[in-house]
């Protein structure tokens, strides 16, 4: 599978406050997200995720190294609309990335911006409104609907661009579970039916549970990259880099060190509650014997 | 509290004035206060509320709406009905004539007049926003004003902030009313006190509010760049304005207005 986007040697500092020195987010990283991969990005808070998510399709530029989309390199100015139209981004606050009133009009905006001709902006609109299940609010008015609502019409917005990568920054952070499962199962949808290359970056490990790739971000750089299976295997690293591992693992985690044998990669609910179904099955035959 | 504000409000429906083109309605409008400034008698006028009447009841907009929205402007007509009233003199002898106070046959007539004017006036322009959606008319204003492009003009940029401002309004009203809430859980008090006491208690409640308003602004911004805005150039519209049949007879019906009037003013009638 080709990369649909590389950093190489990436390094990035804000610029500094007066009188201040610039501390660099990250330096040197090397990353390559695979076409049609669902990568998931975890941390602690202000490891730097959203500042990398940024790089990816140019709205913050390299301080050290290159980006490249598709094989653009991010800070070419005549590539950027190129770059911005292949990786779409979704924000946490949908409020703030609603600019029209209407929920259709909304969805149109890129589009708009792009100047695909109108026939072709409906067919979009109306495409990117199924896909995430709003068609019917489609007159509504944006600030009336709930947050799950509200940030599928930001993901239809970014749709309707067609991009071939959505990244998403922590996508379901201001909404309750069901908000938040709303969202999580389009954007799975996204994935699986379209091909479409996720990268998702949460605080939420169920989020991450079925994922392709996990990656662990902290104290500039990449601390753990993997599929899930591997790195929520890593408990110790995880814990001792404040972060939290799925409760499935930390349920078998826990009782592993408690002296039962149990794997730590039975990531689902149901893989979870066999391994530990077998578990107590083992344990009652050896005790009868 | 705070929620039940209504700028510019709009009735959805989808009546013959509904369904015309937003420029249409609104160089209408601008026909229609042509007429009314240059109604002279009874007779225009007469023509002129005709002419609402007529396009109130095809969209369908009851005029108990037309009338309630004119209430918070109801200070200023009386008070311009009451200057016609004191202060225009006529040449027949006055009607009351009591102390300083002399009230004139034409005074009564231009204080009738004047208020039968403001109040076509309003009505006319609530027609409008009662019948166009805010992006209809941003969309309206903008392609009528887009031949000021050439003087420089920043058209499309203004549309656009127009459009993000209602797109905003309700937001921003309801953390308005959250930062109240918050505040008054903390204490604030804002009911009691002079003028002066309550208007200090408003800062708490401006400051978070401008302090949000800008992170707001500045996310929205980085969004947009996200979403390919680079400027009017070469944007392209999801729906496209297009002036049918309908509109047509609409602006038939508004020459008509206004030939009417000017008819009726160069005869004098
Ligand atoms: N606009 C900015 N100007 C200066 N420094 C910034 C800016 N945005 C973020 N930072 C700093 O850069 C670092 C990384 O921030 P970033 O927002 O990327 O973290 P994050 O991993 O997304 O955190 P969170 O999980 O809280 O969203 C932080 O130390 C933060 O203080
Ligand atoms: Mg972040």
């Amino acid at each position: 599978m080709s990369n649909i986007i590389t950093a190489e040697n990436l390094s990035f500092a804000y610029p500094p406050q007066e009188g201040k020195l610039a501390i660099p987010v990250f330096e040197n990283l090397n990353l390559e997200i695979a076409e049609g991969s669902f990568t998931v990005v975890i941390g602690p808070n202000g490891c730097g995720k959203s500042t990398l998510a940024k790089q990816f399709n140019a709205v913050l530029l390299p301080s050290g190294g290159k980006v490249y989309v598709l094989g653009n390199d991010t800070s070419n100015e005549q590539t950027l609309l190129e770059i911005r139209r292949t990786v779409g981004m979704v924000f946490q606050n949908p409020d703030n990335q609603i600019v029209s009133n209407v929920v259709e009009e909304d969805v149109a905006f890129a589009p708009e911006n792009l100047g695909v001709p109108s026939a072709e902006i409906r067919k979009r609109v109306d495409d990117a409104l199924k896909t995430v299940g709003m068609y019917e609010f489609r007159n509504h008015a944006p600030h009336l609907l709930s947050g799950g609502q509200k940030q599928r019409i930001a993901i239809a917005g970014v749709l309707a661009m067609q991009p071939r990568c959505i990244v998403l920054d922590e996508p379901t952070a201001m909404l309750d579970p069901r908000g938040r499962e709303e969202v999580i199962r389009t954007i799975r949808t996204l994935n699986r039916a379209r091909g479409m290359t996720v990268v998702l970056i949460t605080h939420h490990m169920s989020e991450a549970i079925d994922a392709d790739r996990v990656l662990v971000f902290g104290n500039g750089g990449i601390l753990a990259d993997g599929s899930p299976r591997e790195v929520f295997t890593q408990v110790e690293l995880l814990r001792a880099a404040n972060i939290d591992v799925p409760q499935t693992t930390a349920l078998l985690y826990e009782l592993k060190r408690q002296g039962w044998d149990l794997p730590l990669d039975a990531l689902s609910t149901e893989e979870c509650a066999e391994a530990i179904a077998n578990a107590l099955l083992t344990q009652t035959e050896r005790s009868q014997k | 509290m705070l929620k039940d504000i209504t700028l510019g409000q709009y009735f959805p429906g989808n009546t013959l004035v509904h369904r015309l083109d937003p420029r249409t309605k609104l160089i209408l409008v601008v026909v229609y206060i042509v007429a009314l400034f240059l109604a002279k008698s009874f007779l225009s006028y007469g023509l002129v509320l005709a002419f609402l009447v007529l396009a109130a009841s095809i969209s369908h907009i009851k005029p108990k709406a037309l009338l309630s929205g004119m209430k918070p402007l109801m200070i200023i007509i009386v008070f311009t009905g009451l200057l016609n009233i004191f202060y225009t003199t006529g040449d027949d002898a006055p009607i009351v004539n009591w102390w300083i106070i002399k009230i004139y046959k034409a005074g009564l007539i231009a204080a009738f007049f004047m208020i039968l004017r403001i109040m076509l006036l309003i009505s006319g322009t609530f027609l409008l926003t009662y019948t166009t959606s805010p992006i209809a008319l941003t969309d309206g204003l903008e392609a009528l004003m887009s031949p000021l492009k050439k003087i420089k003009v920043p058209v499309h940029e203004l549309a656009m902030m127009m459009c993000i401002a209602l797109r905003f309004i309700p937001t921003l009203i309801e953390e308005t009313d959250k930062i109240i809430s918050a505040q008054k859980a903390r204490g604030a008090d804002f009911e009691t006190g002079n003028l002066f006491r309550r208007a200090k208690a408003l800062v708490p409640i401006l400051v978070p509010l401008f302090v949000s308003a800008f992170r707001r602004a500045d996310e929205l911004a980085t969004a947009m760049e996200c979403r390919c805005y680079h400027g009017g150039e070469g944007r392209t519209k999801l729906k496209v304005l297009k002036y049918g049949k309908d509109d047509a007879i609409a602006f038939l019906a508004g020459i008509l207005l206004l030939a009417g009037v000017i008819v009726l003013r160069t005869f004098g009638l």
